[in-house]
């Protein structure tokens, strides 16, 4: 036990804390442009015209029928040969960012979908353009009512980032395999990496539900 | 602009929906200050005429003329246009997610580009107008249906319009509520106002009408001045449907 800790103190924590920063990075560089890829996406979608429309709509298709983990094995072994190379990290974000657009992209479109016709037709009708009206009208009323549901995307997003040590992007999970096999300490290393995207999942969640409770509007 | 320029000319506008021609060739004019009001059975296209006069609906046939100019094959300016034509709807089509003062306020910071301080005071202004100052933080679905079509009028009224189109304000209101929002429209004909209403409010229709058009199938089937229409309007269509909005929708008029 005092062994076990004294493990975790003196070689585990001081190997961790750098693969947490990375993982942070990973997520933090990941989220906000998902969630941007997700709205243009799911805008494309519902208001675009046909050719934007139909783009958006593989898109979509493509990144949700592909694994992810052979997502980054794409981006990072498949297009060196086509001239274009990328770091583990610049192929770790890249793959999170298209991935998490596809499926936030989702829960908006249907968001968007369930917002009355009304509210467009009164914002033209006050000299909106089209576009204001999606903008300024539409996607937050929409993106308020998808909430719940890219949250779940960005607590996924937050356990997917492991991966990127699969392409040598040592996060936290990659930084744990190291010190375990190393000091043979499976046990201990794997339930302290478990209890920090625990603590994660747990901060981002009650981050959302306050952001749910502050975006919420009566009746919606 | 000289003075007989009417705000709106509508000539001849026709438009179909697959194969039902809603709307077959309506013409009329509006001058500045006045009222027309628009009556008739359910279903003859009284909706679709007005949505065809500031475009939310594109006519098949016919010219819309907004003070002389225009504005059905304006394209790209259409936006421009609708500025200047107020429409309010009987479902409101508040902004669900916007409190009282930023439904007034919206359109001033988006599309007119006021200053945030400029767009509140204007939108308190309005709100003042039609007595919704003390629900200005209120969202729609805290509001009682009176003060929601108050609001969607002050909304907009905050555009400065040249003309302001109603369709069927008061129909979804509860009967006790209908008054406070005739209330408002009284107020804005007696200012001066320029207005097109559809209603089935006859006293409202008396009151403030210039002239009223009874609608059919698609078109005028007659019109005329309040007093000639209720007393002696030559169809007995007419006669009949005025009688019975009559009866259905007795409202005093006690403050001509
Ligand atoms: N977007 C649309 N697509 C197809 N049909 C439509 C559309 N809008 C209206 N209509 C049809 O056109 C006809 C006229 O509708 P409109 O709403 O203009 O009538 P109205 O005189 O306003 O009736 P009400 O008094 O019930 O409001 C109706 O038969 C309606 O079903
Ligand atoms: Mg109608």
């Amino acid at each position: 036990m005092i062994d076990s800790l004294q493990f975790i103190h003196n070689n585990l924590l001081p190997a961790l804390w750098e693969g947490w920063g990375k993982t942070l990075r990973l997520i933090f560089m990941s989220v906000p442009f998902g969630l941007i890829v997700g709205i243009l996406v799911a805008t494309g979608r519902v208001y675009g015209n046909s050719p934007l429309a139909f783009l958006c709509r593989t898109y979509v298709l493509f990144f949700k029928g592909t694994p992810l983990l052979l997502l980054l094995f794409m981006i990072y072994f498949g297009l060196p040969p086509l001239g274009i190379s990328l770091t583990p990290f610049s192929t770790s974000v890249l793959g999170f960012i298209l991935c998490m657009g596809a499926y936030s992209s989702e829960y908006i479109r249907g968001a968007i979908q369930s917002v009355k016709a009304g509210q467009m037709t009164a914002a033209q009708a006050l000299g909106m353009t089209r576009w204001q009206g999606v903008f300024f009208i539409v996607l937050p009323q929409a993106f308020r009512r998808a909430l719940p549901g890219v949250g779940n995307e960005i607590i996924y997003l937050i356990k997917y980032t492991s991966l990127a040590h699969i392409i040598a992007y040592i996060e936290v999970t990659g930084a744990g395999k190291i010190v375990a096999a190393r000091f043979f300490r499976f046990t201990e290393t794997f339930i302290v990496v478990g209890i920090i995207y625990l603590i994660m999942v747990s901060v981002a969640n009650k981050l959302l539900k306050t952001l749910e409770k502050r975006l919420s509007f009566p009746g919606m | 602009m000289s003075t007989n320029t009417p705000v709106l000319k509508i000539q001849d506008i026709h438009k179909s929906f697959g194969n039902l021609e809603v709307v077959r060739g309506v013409s009329f004019e509006v001058q500045k200050g006045e009222t027309k009001v628009f009556i008739g059975p359910s279903g003859t296209g009284k909706s679709t005429l007005l949505k065809c006069i500031n475009q939310l609906t594109a006519p098949d046939r016919g010219n819309v003329f907004l003070n002389g100019i225009e504005i059905v094959h304006s394209h790209g300016k259409i936006n421009l246009y609708r500025q200047k034509m107020g429409m309010v709807f009987q479902n409101f089509f508040l902004f669900d997610h916007l409190t009282a003062v930023r439904n007034v306020e919206i359109s001033l910071l988006k599309v007119k580009r006021m200053t945030r301080k400029e767009a509140r005071e204007k939108a308190m202004e309005e709100l003042n107008r039609v007595g919704m100052v003390d629900k200005a933080d209120s969202y729609p679905a805290e509001l009682s249906g009176g003060q929601s079509q108050r609001l969607s009028i002050a909304r907009a009224l905050a555009m400065d319009p040249e003309v302001m189109l109603f369709d069927e304000p008061t129909s979804s209101l509860d009967p006790e509520l209908t008054g406070e929002v005739l209330d408002v429209m009284r107020r804005l004909a007696r200012g001066g106002m320029t207005m097109v209403v559809v209603t089935h409010e006859m006293g409202f229709a008396r009151w403030a009408a210039n002239e009223i058009f009874f609608m059919d199938e698609g078109k005028i089937l007659e019109s005329g001045p309040p007093a000639e229409m209720f007393t002696r309007a030559r169809f007995d269509r007419t006669r009949r449907f005025i009688k019975k909005m009559t009866e259905l929708y007795a409202e005093e008029q006690d403050d001509r």
